[in-house]
């Protein structure tokens, strides 16, 4: 059960926070208050009549507005076409044409009622991510919607787009809209919402008000204490043990996502790369792994050149990699939690040789690692499918780091995990270098790869704008990761 | 009970078995003439329609069984000494006869299957098997038992190199194997058909499309006269054993599973995807290859243009119908060896065309391949596995 006898009441003119862990049950509720699902039970009421959804053309009849985290948008249409869609304009009757005079007309007028300042004529595919979030709220507003549902809206933003959708929130708040923010940051709660409602497997676990601090909202949303800081001590960096010079990456439509990029990690600390997603981030990690071919350049670990090695012998090499999308590149789901935990080892000893695999070890390695890391499964024979994203995490970590390591290298190592897992798996990664391995961090959340790194490397457009320390201000961290190198010394230690 | 009625696999199977049968003698009596006559004056006499319909129905798959397991008048007849123990355990030879080389296609299917590869080409690899195992049976003309194992070693090779090629082209180009082996059936059926006129292949003074007949000593042991049984089955019972181990406790299964559920994950734990899909194909070339030689070397003892019948695109059924399970495709074979055998017998003692087999071998696949019907047609308690609800919900 997704959800489970939830009231929730959004009063005209608030921005009502809606804070759950993933999967807690927030966009099943969001769902059905869009048309998209179906409630089993109870009733949705708008404006005191009760009302049924079949699909979201009804909601959007009573009123009710979507932003999705996935856009809904087609790249190759402009703003303004995309804004009609589903609602086109037509002159003519039924085989009329489209009167696309009169959308764009829409749309300016639209976007200057609300103050969002949108192109009607641009190509969506031409537009960053924030505008085209603007786009869509725009879209939602020209269907004269009253209640509008951001679903995970900040996720895909820089801190200075975080920052300008919060001030349009506001601003449509004050003209009478009622928003419904789903969200599991807590900053942003605090900053924006009105009213906060904290759900948890399903069930309302409570209400808060903006006041209340983030330490007992994150109880609240986790069911226990935790703590949101990363406790560590100051980094011992010794020897160089990755160096990254030059390196030219290619993504898969060939179009160059790494142009150039210089990096070193030393043992015993913890590099991270800071950067919107989608500036080469992703495929410069692919590269140091073997999995995406490197066009020039050289990857070096401990001197010994990496390029052109396979996979498996850069994990062998003692390379630990957490790939960022889990369930795409980290698990496989069919498997069982033993069977993911010795994935990439299970024909070396002590699991198997080049022939058998040994089931008494990879069994007692499972019981192991599953006390270890904390792996809640009924059993290690559960398959993977079955266990939250955040203990699907915990089984890659534990299988990435159960054998010596030299460098760790872990993209988006907390996406979709709930807070207490996060907590234990940034402990472990500070674990990991306290040990003196080199780490690698990539993360699009600020607040992580302040929280972990020694050192921050800003990827722009497939290069490095920048490396700073983790006390600089976050503004400024934000403004590279938008491109604007401002006075920022290049290379700063 | 409640366990039987609820949608666990068993019960899906028996149930499209039973469903299968049902539509078959629907069909049994559609296509006599006589029966159908009496449905002719149904609201007069409804008992006479009922009564030869019953009869016909119950007649023809009476045979159907009796040809697959054994006549009891047989059995009665070897215990009182009027007929010989082989009479007894003809059918159940002829079903085991059918069934073996179907056990290796079937295999052959369902190992490339949980690998993520569709490996439509089991046809080919079986012919290429009884190419190479054939002309090596005529051959060499080595000492006994070495005839033998050199002839089968070369049908298993030749049907790896028949699975190898598409494993290699989806390898190193991306080429989709369904294509590619559906395009070297075509190639091995017809370089069969050329191969048998051939001068040096073809069986002297013959004008018909037929090999030299396979030296004694390469062919699979049989007990002879009207039992055809042969080492054949035996070695296919050795081999699903074989698949079964390799499958879920070798390193290579490992891999071939990883790569089947989610070659991603398998790519970025350090498993080339690349190398375990040609090798993949090539042993699953290399099952069809053998169930290719147990025809020629156990049954046909010639080459023929049709030699391999249609061993290998019923293997697809069989390993679908075995849900792709070794033991499962084992049984499989053993139940379409069982409707090939029970089907002559019912063809000549009533009448029935053997092509009702083929019709209820795919009645029976479609109703698998469809669980969703027959799930609706029993009502069938909904498993916790197979719940759809689950996977729809998302935080």
């Amino acid at each position: 059960m997704a959800n489970d006898h939830i009231d929730i009441t959004v009063e005209p003119g608030e921005v009502h926070a809606l804070l759950g862990e993933n999967g807690a049950g927030k966009s099943t509720l969001m769902n059905q208050l869009y048309g998209l699902l179906q409630p089993d039970e109870g009733q949705i009421v708008v404006n005191d009549e009760p009302r049924v959804f079949k699909s979201p053309r009804d909601a959007i009849a009573a009123g009710i507005g979507m932003v999705h985290q996935h856009f809904m948008l087609v790249p190759v249409f402009t703003v303004a076409e995309n804004i009609a869609l589903g609602a086109e304009e037509v002159r003519g009757g039924p085989l009329g044409w489209l009167d696309r005079r009169r959308s764009r007309r829409d749309v300016i007028e639209t976007s200057e009622r609300y103050g969002l300042p949108v192109d009607p004529d641009a190509l969506i595919e031409d537009l960053p991510v924030g505008a085209q979030q603007r786009v869509e709220i725009v879209k939602a507003l020209t269907r004269e919607v009253d209640l509008l549902i951001l679903d995970e809206p900040t996720a895909v933003l820089t801190p200075q787009e975080t920052e300008e959708l919060l001030t349009v929130m506001r601003s449509l708040t004050a003209m009478g809209k009622s928003i419904v923010f789903i969200t599991h940051k807590l900053k942003e709660v605090k900053a924006i919402a009105d009213r906060i409602t904290v759900i948890r497997r399903g069930q309302v676990v409570g209400t808060a008000s903006p006041d209340t601090s983030e330490e007992e909202l994150a109880a609240l949303m986790v069911g226990r204490a935790v703590s949101l800081e990363v406790e560590k001590a100051p980094a011992e960096p010794g020897d160089s043990i990755l160096k990254i010079s030059g390196l030219v990456v290619d993504d898969d439509r060939g179009v160059r996502a790494v142009d150039g990029v210089d990096l070193e990690v030393r043992a015993g600390e913890v590099l991270g790369i800071a950067g919107v997603q989608g500036n080469g981030q992703t495929e410069l990690v692919e590269a140091v792994m073997g999995l995406r071919e490197v066009r020039a350049g050289a990857v070096h670990l401990e001197g010994e050149d990496l390029v052109g090695r396979s996979t498996k012998r850069i994990l062998r090499s003692g390379v630990g990699y957490v790939p960022e999308d889990r369930s795409h590149d980290g698990v496989v789901k069919e498997f069982s939690v033993a069977e993911n935990l010795i994935l990439d080892m299970y024909d070396r000893a002590p699991f198997g040789n080049a022939f058998r695999i040994d089931g008494d070890s990879v069994a007692s390695n499972a019981k192991h690692r599953v006390e270890q890391f904390d792996i809640r499964c009924q059993s290690p024979a559960s398959l993977v499918g079955a266990l939250s994203g955040g203990n699907q995490q915990k089984v890659v970590v534990a299988r990435e780091m159960s054998r010596p390591l030299r460098l760790f290298i872990a993209s988006q190592p907390t996406r979709g995990v709930d807070v207490g897992s996060i907590e234990f798996i940034h402990s472990r990664i500070i674990h990991e270098r306290d040990q003196g391995t080199a780490v690698l961090v990539v993360s699009s959340e600020l607040d992580e790869v302040v929280g972990l790194a020694d050192r921050i490397a800003v990827m722009y457009r497939g290069r490095v704008l920048a490396i700073v320390s983790p006390d600089t201000p976050r503004e400024e961290i934000g403004l590279l990761m938008a491109g604007i190198t401002g006075d920022t010394p290049e290379g700063a230690k | 009970m409640k366990r039987f009625w609820s949608a666990n696999n068993f019960t899906l199977t028996a149930l499209s078995m039973l469903m299968a049968v049902v539509i078959g003698g629907v069909l049994i009596i559609i296509s006599d003439a006589t029966v159908l006559a009496k449905f002719g004056y149904f609201t007069a006499r409804p008992s006479d329609a009922f009564e030869s319909s019953w009869l016909l129905v119950s007649t023809a798959y009476a045979d159907l069984l009796k040809g697959a397991l054994g006549d009891p008048a047989v059995f009665s007849a070897w215990f009182s000494g009027e007929a010989t123990w082989q009479q007894a355990f003809a059918p159940i030879s002829e079903t085991l006869t059918y069934a073996a080389p179907l056990v290796f296609t079937g295999l052959s299917v369902a190992l490339a299957f949980r690998g993520g590869l569709f490996n439509i080409g089991a046809q080919g690899q079986a012919v290429l098997g009884c190419i190479a195992a054939g002309v090596a049976g005529f051959t060499f003309g080595l000492p006994i038992a070495l005839n033998l194992i050199v002839a089968v070693v070369a049908g298993v090779l030749g049907g790896a190199l028949w699975g190898f090629i598409p494993g290699l082209l989806k390898a190193r180009t991306g080429a989709h194997e369904v294509i590619t082996t559906i395009m070297l059936n075509y190639t091995a059926g017809l370089f069969l058909a050329w191969l048998v006129i051939q001068q040096g292949i073809q069986a002297p003074g013959r004008s018909d499309a037929i090999s030299k007949a396979v030296a004694e000593s390469a062919q699979l042991p049989s007990p002879g006269g009207v039992l055809r049984v042969h080492l054949g089955i035996i070695l296919a019972v050795l081999t699903t054993a074989g698949v079964a181990w390799l499958l879920n406790k070798s390193a290579f299964g490992f891999e071939i599973r990883a790569v089947g559920a989610n070659p991603h994950a398998a790519k970025t734990a350090g498993i080339s995807v690349a190398k375990t899909y040609v090798l993949l194909m090539a042993v699953a070339g290399g099952l069809a290859g053998f169930g290719g030689a147990t025809q020629v070397l156990g049954t046909a003892h010639a080459l023929t243009p049709s030699v391999a019948g249609n061993i290998g695109f019923d293997g697809l059924l069989v390993a679908l119908l075995g849900r792709t399970r070794p033991w499962g495709t084992l049984f499989a074979a053993l139940l379409f060896g069982a409707l090939r055998a029970g089907g002559n017998r019912m063809q000549s003692f009533s009448g029935i065309s053997l092509e009702l087999v083929t019709v209820l071998q795919a009645l029976i696949v479609i109703f698998i391949a469809a669980p969703a019907l027959v799930k609706a047609i029993f009502r069938l308690r909904a498993s916790r596995a197979t719940g759809l609800g689950a996977s729809l919900a998302k935080g």
